[in-house]
């Protein structure tokens, strides 16, 4: 450690036990903008699913929005050690668009507008523990939050819930992703601290 | 407005790779062949990792991750770099 | 593992306005900088959490001394701390100065434009420093400076007295914008900088200026911008963002 000044203390809150290891608790939603923020028009917008056979499942803005809709509650945790409890989102469960999806694969890629991809496995994504979330707080998601829809993995650290997704892709093998294949683990758990490889 | 700051703030970072300011020196990109010195690509520090991207097309020169015990730093959108002696 | 970070010593601490603060630091094994390069201030909390942060060299000291002038800002992680927590006798870890591009050189014999907005006034302060304090033989010494300081209002306005006194030299003239507040009596309204104020205050395209803008990113973005438009080459124009501090032109 380096050297330590004594009434420094960040932006970190007290610990609390509704908090994963090494997190602190924040108010507000941080940005974490790496790049320009893509805009999308809902008519450009559309979101598919492919598998190994490199069959398309593909959904319009408004055939996604006429899905069954899910609303949920969920903590999140970013890597860079923010946690936010109890936000609320309402989007599709990912059990709902793979229903007509026939796949052997294990993994998957999540692919976005601007370029961004993440790997999750597919296990991770059905079972009611992931969705493809249009809104929050009770309003459209804004597009420096991942509008008009992102990836929420709640489960998994926060930059698996890719923003501005348009697509998954199965994988036979998992490969990593946008950060993964930069010093980000493979997998993500916040509860076992898996930040880095 | 996207909040980005000049590649010149990354000479501290990138100090860590390199024995000389590698921020005067001239890039490439990859995607579109801009050529200029890295201090003037979009530098996008507050994330995951710090980005540095073309002012020409957007894509991605340089990323470097700090993941405490190592640096990681990946150069695959810069075809080219180019240095001056003093 | 080779790293930069290194121990400074906080030597002395000056309130510079009612929200900014100047640090002197000494950092042993420094000979001296260019003007306009900055350092990356890292703090680290007793539980081990690191925040690190870049700050412009405010002096052009030949020796290893240098000072940074820091804005507080509401909500911020480091610059609260760095205006109220730091005394004299305080170790900081430092890694820099750093930056080769962002810089002025006394070999260069152009004139030069700095366009400062708010704290964005630190590293070309260390140029009009340097340019002041430049070896009368080389090429800058004569070279005319110009600084456009874009502030809130007077008394937020850093080095007031010290850049009064240079102005008075033929080599520098200072023009200052007040956004919010203009001094008593002041002809002109305090309102935002704009194109046409920007044309006439800055250097002629026919004089060809190096030009160093620094401060928020939205005030660099469009200043830059207007200069382009202007018909100045943009590989004359220099910049160094600050990032988010809310305030545009
Ligand atoms: C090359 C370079 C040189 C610089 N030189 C100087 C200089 O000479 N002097 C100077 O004063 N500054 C300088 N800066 C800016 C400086 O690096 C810092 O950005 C600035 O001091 C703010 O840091 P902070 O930690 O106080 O604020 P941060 O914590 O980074 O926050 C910045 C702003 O965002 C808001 N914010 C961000 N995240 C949150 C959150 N989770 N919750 C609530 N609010 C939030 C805060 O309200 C605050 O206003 C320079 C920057 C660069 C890149
Ligand atoms: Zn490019």
């Amino acid at each position: 450690m380096g050297i330590v000044s004594p009434g420094f203390f960040g932006r970190r809150r007290q610990g609390d036990p509704a908090l994963p290891p090494g997190q602190y608790l924040t108010e507000s939603f941080p940005v974490l903008s790496a790049g320009p923020t893509p805009r999308i028009a809902p008519e450009e917008w559309e979101f598919t699913i492919t598998t190994e056979t490199g069959q398309v499942h593909r959904w319009s803005w408004d055939e996604f929005l006429a899905l069954k809709q899910d609303d949920v509650t969920q903590d999140i945790h970013c890597v860079t050690s923010w946690s936010k409890l109890g936000t609320s989102w309402r989007g599709v469960s990912l059990d709902t668009l793979f229903e007509s999806v026939e796949s052997d694969c294990e993994f998957t890629m999540a692919h976005s507008y601007g370029g961004y991809t993440t790997n999750v496995p597919l296990d991770d994504l059905l079972g009611g523990k992931a969705w493809i979330a249009h809104e929050f707080d009770g309003e459209a998601l804004e597009p420096a939050h991942g509008g008009p829809a992102r990836l929420l993995v709640p489960h998994l650290y926060f930059w698996k819930s890719a923003k501005w997704v348009r697509g998954l892709e199965l994988l036979r093998q998992d490969e990593p992703g946008f950060w993964e294949s930069n010093g980000y683990h493979m997998y993500g758990d916040p509860w076992r601290e898996e930040r880095y490889w | 407005m996207t909040d980005y700051l000049d590649g010149n703030a990354a000479a501290g970072p990138l100090s860590e790779f390199f024995a000389i300011d590698v921020t005067t020196a001239r890039g490439r990109c990859l995607h579109c062949g801009r050529t200029d010195a890295l201090a003037t690509a979009q530098l996008y520090p507050n994330s995951h990792g710090l980005l540095l991207r073309c002012p020409g097309c957007t894509e991605i020169l340089l990323r470097l991750v700090d993941t405490g015990d190592t640096v990681c730093l990946d150069l695959h959108g810069l075809s080219f770099v180019e240095l001056h002696r003093d | 593992m080779r790293t930069g970070w290194r121990v400074a010593e906080v030597i002395g601490v000056s309130q510079e306005t009612r929200t900014a603060r100047t640090l002197r630091l000494r950092l042993p094994g420094l000979t001296g900088h260019r003007a306009g390069q900055h350092v990356d201030v890292r703090l680290t909390a007793p539980d081990g959490y690191t925040a690190v942060r870049s700050y412009s060299v405010a002096s052009a000291l030949p020796g290893d001394e240098l000072e940074l002038t820091v804005e507080e800002l509401d909500e911020g992680e480091v610059s609260p701390y760095l205006v109220h927590g730091v005394s004299v006798g305080d170790q900081l870890e430092v890694r820099g100065p750093v930056g080769g591009w962002f810089v002025w050189d006394p070999a260069d014999p152009s004139p030069v434009q700095l366009i400062a907005g708010g704290s964005g006034v630190v590293p070309l302060m260390a140029m009009i420093r340097a340019h002041a304090a430049a070896d009368p033989a080389s090429p800058g010494a004569t070279a005319e400076f110009r600084l456009l300081y874009s502030v809130r209002s007077p008394d937020a306005a850093y080095y007031g007295a010290e850049l009064d006194e240079l102005a008075g030299s033929d080599l520098l003239t200072v023009t200052y914008v007040y956004t919010r507040e203009a001094p008593a009596g002041s002809p002109v309204p305090p309102g935002r900088l704009d194109a046409r104020a920007l044309s006439i205050a800055v250097l002629p395209v026919s004089a060809n200026p190096a030009f160093f803008i620094c401060g928020a990113t939205a005030f660099v973005e469009t200043v830059a911008d207007w200069l382009v438009q202007a018909g100045y080459p943009a590989d004359r124009i220099k910049t160094e963002r600050y990032g988010g501090m809310g305030s545009t032109p």
